[in-house]
């Protein structure tokens, strides 16, 4: 049974060398269509970026062009020609500052706790685990967490649906990407640095607060920084804790209503006279410009602590 | 004057450890309840969303909720079927993993294997810059660029003679355009993440593939991305994930019609567009379209948590270890 087997098997390998032809070009061929069509992949991406970026200046740039100043600060209105961004512009930088005021004292402290203090124990994986498992829960459930909790439960303190909510909810969503970001640039430091520290007689947070921190500092802001420009596109979570879309007012304390710049851009795009989808474009001009330059600055940071370490 | 000074500065040399001990215990103190917010963060989800839910539950049947075909939550007679929103999703999400894989994996390979490192330093930028436009200029471009676009190509295929018959009418509002955009939106995800997996794959596997007479295509296509698998499964859940809870741009492109069904060229809802929709309109605290769009909330947190667990699971079971 066995032989005939085997001698079966060895004629086909007998073909098989016979008929072996390397066929080197055939194969170089197919290796240049496949590089081109990872090329192409690429290429498209880039293509698509530029198609976004152009199709938005050319619909919004005659806007900006013809009435800049009246477009940045007028309320918004039933005419597409008088309607600005000036609520907005105000409700983002107001809502901005408050999110960097919580989130950046939470987010570096645990990030530090994380890093430097907290010894490997279940708590501090489970910690872990559960940032990591944060970063990925859609950012609407943010705004339902925002909506029970800063608007319903504590009403007299955040006023209701107010900057100060929006701001809070922002804040939860952008923490575990700084409290990352700090972790990663608290590792950069060698850590000859702070045994040097310790062998002078400081402690561990004088050695973090006069050693470490200086040199992580560029880091850390590099993090927060591009966790703020997240928190500044973010238009879902506001939504869903109620700031309203067309709002004809300036905030004047932290528990008043607001906008900001996508919730009016929002508003724009599902409105269906094209005046509007103008404006919309325009909108997203000064929202691009303010993304591109916080990431600018953001980069700026990164090489300068680069070149550093 | 040189050995003065040594001891006059240790005349003002205070030592006070226990000061600074209690100055650490309070700093450490702080920090450990700032990391314990990420903690409360996540409870505050949960529990939010069980206590809605709960009180959702009480007024709607859960069987009604899994097998109704119909979702009119805001109409007289009420339906309460997610599966229409789910399969709304669904539909969006598949179209735009259709989309981001092949460009996300491709740019991957690209940039892992192909591009010198002085184009690596102009390309990844340009891919990072794509994954942080904020959604809803997504939305406009998806919206007001893509659909119209589609609409003349759609058009267009229907002067054909025979084919012609066959091209459907593309409506202003739906799945497709949505669809195509969402994916564009998470190609940098797939990318990144995939690049990363397989940039991982150690230089002597390709060098034996090379020292065997494979050319660069098949060490890339037979040895790498096997070893890289683990990682680029992930990163395509973890893809579908973030696709499965974006908001504004299928709340934008992809219109607000509760249907049932996978037809990408009408309007559909995703379970995010409902949340949006009630959002917007004045719901009082209580009601049940109020408790609504918290069931709904938590038919997505299970879902991207599932898909996300799978996806952890996933690499640390099937990862390749080399040394």
């Amino acid at each position: 049974m066995t032989t005939p087997d085997s001698q079966t098997f060895n004629k086909d390998q007998s073909t098989q060398e016979q008929y072996f032809t390397p066929n080197l070009s055939g194969r170089y061929k197919w290796d240049t269509v496949f590089a081109s069509f990872t090329w192409l992949a690429v290429g498209l991406s880039v293509v698509i970026l530029a198609v976004l970026l152009i199709s938005v200046v050319w619909d919004g740039f005659p806007r900006l062009a013809s009435d800049f100043w009246g477009f940045l600060t007028n309320f918004p209105s039933r005419k597409p020609e008088q309607a600005g961004l000036l609520s907005a512009l105000v409700g983002t930088v107001w809502v901005m500052i408050t999110v960097a005021i919580f989130a950046f004292p939470i987010g570096v402290g645990a990030g530090v706790y994380l890093e430097e203090f907290a010894t490997d124990n279940w708590f501090t994986k489970l910690i872990e685990v559960n940032i990591n498992n944060l970063a990925g829960v859609p950012s609407i459930i943010y705004g339902l967490l925002g909506l029970q909790l800063f608007v319903r439960f504590l009403e007299p303190m955040t006023g209701g649906r107010s900057i100060l909510s929006g701001a809070l909810t922002l804040a939860l969503l952008i923490l575990p990407i700084i409290i990352v970001g700090t972790r990663e640039a608290l590792r950069a430091v060698p850590d000859s640095i702070r045994q040097a520290g310790f062998a002078l007689g400081a402690t561990r947070w004088q050695v973090i607060w006069d050693q470490v921190f200086p040199i992580a500092i560029p880091g850390i802001l590099t993090g927060t920084i591009l966790a703020l420009s997240r928190a500044i596109g973010e238009t879902a979570p506001l939504i869903t804790i109620g700031a309203l879309t067309f709002i004809s007012f300036l905030p004047e304390n932290l528990q008043s209503q607001f906008t900001v710049l996508p919730i009016q851009i929002y508003n724009w795009v599902s409105r269906p006279q094209a005046g509007f989808h103008t404006n919309a474009a325009a909108g997203i001009i000064i929202l691009m410009v303010v993304l591109l330059a916080m990431n600018g600055l953001a980069i700026f940071l990164r090489n300068k602590f680069q070149k550093r370490g | 004057m040189a050995v003065d000074l040594p001891s006059a500065n240790s005349a003002l040399w205070q030592p006070n450890r226990k000061r600074s001990k209690r100055v650490q215990f309070i700093v450490k103190s702080i920090f450990a309840l700032f990391a314990i917010v990420s903690i409360a963060t996540t409870a505050g989800i949960v529990l939010t969303l069980i206590y809605e839910t709960i009180a959702f539950f009480g007024e709607v049947s859960i069987i009604d909720y899994l097998t109704d075909t119909k979702w009119t939550p805001l109409f007289q007679s009420q339906k309460f079927g997610i599966i229409v929103l789910i399969s709304a999703t669904f539909l969006t999400s598949g179209i735009a993993i259709i989309v981001a894989l092949p460009l996300g994996l491709l740019s991957a390979i690209c940039l892992s294997e192909y591009a010198s490192p002085e184009v690596r330093k102009v390309l990844k930028p340009i891919l990072e810059i794509l994954a942080g436009v904020p959604s809803v200029v997504y939305g406009y471009f998806a919206l007001l660029f893509v659909t119209p676009l589609l609409q003349s190509l759609f058009a267009w295929f229907a002067t054909f003679p025979v084919i012609g018959l066959a091209v459907p009418e593309l409506e202003g509002f739906n799945a497709l355009s949505a669809g195509i955009v969402l994916g564009i939106m998470i190609t940098p995800l797939v990318a990144s993440l995939s690049e990363d997996a397989i940039y991982s794959v150690p230089q002597s596997l390709r060098d034996g593939s090379y020292a065997l007479g494979a050319t660069k295509r098949e060490t890339v296509t037979r040895v790498v991305l096997p070893a890289a698998l683990s990682g680029i499964v992930s990163s395509v859940i973890l893809a579908i994930s973030r696709a499965i809870g974006e908001t504004m741009t299928v709340t934008l492109a992809a219109g607000q019609n509760p249907r049932l069904g996978l037809n990408p060229f009408v309007p559909v809802m995703t379970m995010t567009a409902f949340i949006v929709q009630v959002s917007l309109g004045d719901t009082p605290a209580g009601s049940l379209a109020y408790k609504t769009i918290y069931a709904v909330g938590m038919t997505l947190f299970l879902l991207t948590l599932v898909l996300n667990l799978f996806s952890f699971w996933f690499v640390r079971r099937f990862r390749e270890k080399y040394e």
